[in-house]
């Protein structure tokens, strides 16, 4: 296991990393989801030892390994940029550690094949990596990390420069291939629909701090704060901010959207109210669907479903619906929001009610 | 604005190419209306990026011609093609502020400084880069950058195209919708003639009226976004387009009928008996429908995503994807009917016409 205690990482001045307690079992998944410099590789860099926290301490298995470096660490690494030695043939690349392991002849031969066979890279491994494509090259930075059987594999956003049909692919197998080896597997990236892929444990991380952890759909589903909804969500969270009044959620002193029966025992107080846009919709879904009249912006149609992008009372939203709908600017169109899924947020971000309303 | 035709274009890096394969562009005879936005999809190695350097004038195609409106541009340089270019990678002035960077293409343009003034408003206000337009650029971040050069593409009102080369994959998802969203909205007022290159289906199918996707050099199909969906007339685009892709189960004819496994799937129309060796029955995750009637299954693994669940499972062998709701229990004993109405046949990769489908 490795655990994080309390550690945070200032450059010149700089908070980078705040405060971030983590604990990543052995043999699992952990996804670190944020936007750009939200901290996710200053946070594995100093999991793998090649920077030192400025406070707190970092334990392997229970060892304080704090001011231990790289080297001396089971760690491998892969990055967004494909990283091989240009000179080198692929099969000299992936058996690079274990030449540095000094691993015996005909176990180095196997691992290599073994691995090459798993990342579908046998028929390249006379070749040099820049006659290869970006997959295929990233596909043999992944190799390596394989054959070196590390206990702590990092990959930062590894499949970003990749084909989209390609990152599918692997990402599909990545979670396979790593649970085989039973190391603990970090993945950074910056797209909700990633982390749901891979699924695993999430950390939600926002200027340096980790905002969530728990398991992927779980984080999803409930999330803990504000921040840690809006990081994962794409399409973009949409919110509202009300103020209960009894039975309604009013809109600057008038209007606005019945409370459901699940929210009733809510106290009156100003809240953010947070859906995601595939529950909104044209038809009523699920107990308690509450009718908006909003104006929409712009549609755009995927040839499978809708985002249609709404202003509801200066709210920018996006409904996504299933199928073709053609909306066009400026038409005025009433949507269903399901309430079922209403997550609502006191005025600090905190959570107030996810879980009492998914209950009912 | 202007009409971009491309005659009988091929393309090869090799001096001397003998076969088909030496092409990395094998064929494209194709117009770009003006006014159009289009976007080029395929993976990487398909020839789009190719294409768009012979559009642009980077790259002189071994063979065929290409004109803007009724000008032969084939042997003119991109500085006299009168185009704009963004690239995946951010290209920008570091000394220079951002303004300065965005005002460059119209001030090079001697166009008159109010004007200049009033365009790059606009372009800081929609690229959300209003605070930090004094700054220098040196020290933004990546995505900041890019966002740059996606305003300096767009500055000029005066040019023939607005050629994208991948120019959202350094973007952040968040970012990414409010930049796409603009640029359509910005195509929607201004009409310009956009060509848009990308690997990324939402990217394509969101921003174009008409996508080209290309497979190995070559085109194959040319449509709507919903028409990719509905109707992939290869099999590669069935795969390409939607995630899960299409699933593709092998066929036998059996009268009006194909048989899947030993089991007849009623098609929504008759199909003319093809002459192809290798038969394939086509069918969209998000139209197998699982339940308690239907063809029997075995699932294989869920895969919650949220919004939605992907069931895997294996049928008479085969193995089928199904996108089902997020609420929707899988029933104990599974079984999955196709939705007949979108229902694809196909003979050797290319899709079969059914005569009288509704």
């Amino acid at each position: 296991m490795l655990e994080l205690r309390d550690v945070s990482k200032t450059v010149s001045g700089e908070r980078h990393i705040s405060d971030v307690s983590l604990a990543l079992e052995a043999g699992s998944l952990n996804v670190l989801l944020g936007p750009t410099l939200a901290g996710k590789t200053s946070l594995m860099r100093l999991m793998a030892g090649l920077d030192q926290p400025t406070a707190g301490t970092v334990h392997m298995d229970g060892a304080d390994v704090t001011g231990v470096p790289v080297q001396r660490r089971s760690v491998a690494m892969v990055y967004q940029q494909f990283i091989n030695y240009p000179s080198m043939t692929v099969y000299e690349n992936i058996a690079s550690p274990l030449r540095v392991a000094g691993t015996e002849r005909a176990t180095l031969d196997r691992k290599v094949r073994e691995a090459a066979e798993m990342l579908r890279l046998t028929p390249y491994l006379d070749r040099q990596p820049l006659e290869l494509s970006g997959g295929q090259q990233q596909r043999t930075a992944l190799a390596r990390a394989i054959v070196k059987n590390a206990r702590l594999v990092l990959l930062d956003e590894p499949l970003a420069n990749l084909d989209y049909k390609l990152r599918e692919e692997l990402r599909a197998e990545l979670p396979r291939i790593f649970a085989e080896s039973g190391a603990i597997f970090v993945y950074a990236t910056t797209e909700p629909s990633e982390a749901l892929l891979l699924g695993g444990k999430t950390a939600t991380l926002s200027e340096g701090r980790v905002t969530q952890f728990g398991p992927t759909i779980e984080v999803f589903r409930n999330p803990a704060d504000l921040l840690t909804a809006r990081t994962f969500s794409d399409p973009p969270l949409n919110t509202i901010e009300v103020e209960k009044k009894q039975s309604r959620f009013l809109l600057d002193g008038v209007g606005g959207l019945p409370v459901p029966p699940a929210l009733s025992d809510l106290r009156d107080a100003v809240y953010t109210l947070g859906f995601r846009p595939h529950h909104l919709s044209l038809e009523p879904r699920g107990q308690g669907a509450i009718a908006l009249d909003a104006r929409v912006t712009v549609t755009e149609i995927t040839g499978s479903e809708s985002f249609v992008h709404l202003d509801y009372a200066g709210n920018p939203w996006v409904m996504l619906e299933e199928g073709v709908h053609r909306a066009s600017g400026g038409e005025k169109l009433t949507v269903y929001l399901d309430t079922r899924h209403l997550l609502v947020f006191d005025a600090s971000g905190r959570s107030a009610a996810t879980h009492r309303a998914r209950a009912a | 604005m202007a009409r971009l035709t491309l005659k009988d274009i091929r393309h090869s890096y090799t001096p001397n190419p003998a076969s088909d394969a030496d092409y990395a562009l094998k064929r494209v005879d194709h117009v770009f209306e003006d006014g159009g936005a289009y976007a080029l999809l395929g993976p990487s190695g398909c020839g789009k990026t190719t294409l768009l350097n012979i559009i642009s004038g980077i790259l002189r195609p071994s063979e065929g011609e290409i004109h803007f409106d009724t000008l032969d541009v084939t042997d003119l340089p991109t500085e006299a093609r009168n185009i704009a270019q963004v690239f995946q990678f951010p290209v920008v002035y570091d000394t220079m502020t951002v303004y300065d960077n965005l005002a460059f293409p119209l001030r090079n343009r001697r166009v008159p400084e109010d004007v200049v003034d009033r365009r790059v408003r606009e372009i800081l206000a929609m690229t959300g880069l209003e605070e930090r337009a004094k700054r220098r650029a040196k020290g933004l971040t990546a995505d900041d950058k890019q966002k740059i050069s996606l305003g300096r593409g767009l500055a000029r009102p005066d040019v023939n195209a607005i050629l994208f080369d991948e120019p959202l994959t350094v973007i952040d998802p968040h970012m990414k919708w409010t930049l796409r969203t603009q640029l359509k909205e910005l195509h929607r007022r201004f009409g310009r003639t956009m060509v848009y290159v990308t690997h990324d289906q939402t990217e394509a199918l969101t921003f174009a009226d008409t996508v080209v996707v290309m497979y190995e050099g070559e085109i194959v199909q040319i449509g709507t976004p919903e028409e990719l969906f509905e109707h992939p007339r290869h099999t590669f685009v069935g795969y390409f387009i939607g995630s899960p892709g299409m699933n593709l189960l092998p066929a036998e004819f059996d009268g009006a009928t194909v048989r899947v496994g030993g089991r007849p799937v009623a098609l929504p129309g008759t199909p003319q008996r093809p002459s192809g060796e290798r038969i394939e029955l086509g069918i969209r995750p998000e139209f197998v429908r699982l339940g308690r009637e239907g063809m029997p299954v075995s699932i294989t693994k869920v895969e919650d995503i949220g919004r939605r669940k992907i069931v895997h499972a294996s049928l008479e062998g085969e193995t089928i994807a199904a996108i089902v709701k997020e609420d929707m229990e899988i029933p104990a004993e599974p079984h999955v009917v196709f939705d007949p109405a979108h229902l694809n046949l196909y003979a050797d990769s290319w899709r079969v016409e059914l005569e009288d489908r509704p």
